[in-house]
């Protein structure tokens, strides 16, 4: 499929799961997890950079309308599609741009060290842009922890639903 | 020139990207600013109306509740009707020009948020009813915020669970007042901070908006004392409060419009005026 078609849709349907379920999870009263980071992960390597930028930022200002959070989705869905580059070559070496990475192809260690690195740049950045004191570093700590470790698990059952089987 | 144009062109990922920051930022500040911003709010038509479908699926998962306290709230009202002694022996204090004071408008809750440190909840109504910014709204347990922005069709409110909000409140038997603020840890409880050592407290005594306010009528319910601590640095009290409200379950609210608001504030403005 056009990769600019796939990208669309993947755009509505993280927006839409997020919005519709991950939003009202509420875990012991105050967690949910936020996959829509996936939506930035799974961008295709090769593709143009800026575009990414421009959606990432459309996809963080819709979710700031939804969740009335002033701009810290935008924020840190923003920074983390810029230093989207840095984090694959930290991942899988300097030669990151001549193969076809895709996160969904299969789990290895690398997408691993990928994913949880990149949720906790963004759950960090989100949360202390929410309390937004730097006396409460250690409560923003904790938050980003609990919140990236829920995440992940649900960004890995979501990557196992949409991977195709070839099996 | 053309220097200028091949930086820009060869930056310009990165010039995308601090115009982007740029925007983020100024929308972060300003929504930790004292209003909230101006864009980036749910009471516009999309959010809205999108909040609002999705209600009227949830709405069916809690028929059986709202019945029990619509019951329960009528039940209430049908006693003070029926029970015309207590109603005159009340009203003493109740002066005449009290009961055209204030304007209640019903609305529903669409949207609720309880489990970030700035709570905001969306209604489904807005200018078109005679909402307006900084009214109050309660229902039938008690206290619930205070209007922040409004649209046409839909508004958000100020929650009481907000650090931001600040609602004057004071103790029910003895009249002293406090502040009303909320400390962003537990959704069932809010402090009341400013309150003289004068004041005698009980475990259990009720907590109601205070006079002083001109959004909120007086003696409408907010909470009980659960817990006193004594504020070392300005030696207040500071009172653990649990709400009477459900914050997490909300349905229908009642948004109140003081009459007199425009006059009192003005009045208040010359009188304060710095004399020439």
């Amino acid at each position: 499929m056009n990769n600019s078609v796939l990208n669309t849709i993947r755009f509505v349907v993280f927006l839409l799961l997020q919005i519709l379920i991950f939003n009202n999870i509420n875990l012991l009263g105050y967690l949910n997890p936020y996959p829509y980071v996936l939506f930035i992960l799974l961008y295709p390597v090769n593709s143009n950079k800026s575009i990414l930028l421009l959606t990432s930022f459309a996809m963080g200002i819709f979710l700031d309308m939804f969740c009335n959070s002033g701009g810290i989705h935008t924020m840190a869905s923003l920074i983390l599609a810029y230093i989207r580059p840095s984090l694959f070559k930290f991942a899988f070496g300097l030669s990151y741009e001549y193969q076809t990475v895709k996160i969904a192809d299969k789990i290895s260690p690398e997408r691993i060290t990928l994913l949880l690195l990149a949720i906790f740049v963004h759950h960090f950045i989100l949360f202390f842009f929410e309390y937004f004191r730097f006396d409460l570093i250690f409560t923003i700590l904790t938050r980003t922890l609990f919140g990236t470790l829920f995440t992940f698990t649900i960004c890995l059952l979501i990557i196992y639903i949409i991977k195709p089987n070839k099996r | 020139m053309q220097q200028i144009i091949n930086f820009i062109i060869k930056n310009s990922h990165r010039l995308l990207f601090l115009l982007l920051l740029g925007i983020s930022f100024s929308l972060v500040i300003k929504s930790h600013s004292y209003h909230r911003s101006e864009y980036v709010n749910s009471a516009n038509a999309v959010t809205g109306a999108y909040y609002e479908k999705v209600n009227e699926v949830n709405e069916y998962f809690s028929l059986k509740q709202k019945n029990k306290d619509l019951a329960t709230e009528n039940a209430l009202l049908k006693q003070l009707l029926f029970n015309k002694k207590d109603t005159i022996l009340t009203s003493k204090t109740l002066f005449r020009n009290d009961l055209n004071n204030y304007n209640v408008v019903v609305s529903k809750v669409v949207k609720n948020s309880f489990n970030t440190r700035e709570n905001y909840i969306t209604i489904n109504s807005g200018t078109n009813s005679g909402i307006e910014v900084d009214m109050g709204v309660v229902n039938d347990r008690g206290v619930i915020g205070i209007i922040e922005k409004t649209s046409a069709n839909f508004s958000t409110i100020q929650s009481v669970l907000n650090t931001k909000s600040k609602i004057n409140a004071k103790i029910k038997n003895s009249n002293h007042f406090g502040s009303l603020i909320w400390d962003g840890t537990n959704a069932g409880f809010a402090q009341l901070i400013d309150v003289p050592r004068l004041a005698s407290l009980k475990h259990g005594d009720s907590i109601v908006t205070g006079g002083n306010s001109d959004i909120f009528p007086e003696n409408i319910p907010i909470g009980k004392i659960d817990k006193i601590f004594i504020d070392k640095k300005t030696n207040y009290y500071t009172i653990n409060i649990r709400l009477f409200n459900d914050m997490t379950a909300l349905g229908y609210v009642y948004v109140i419009e003081n009459k007199r608001k425009k006059e009192k504030r003005q009045l208040e403005t010359i009188t304060t005026a710095p004399k020439k």
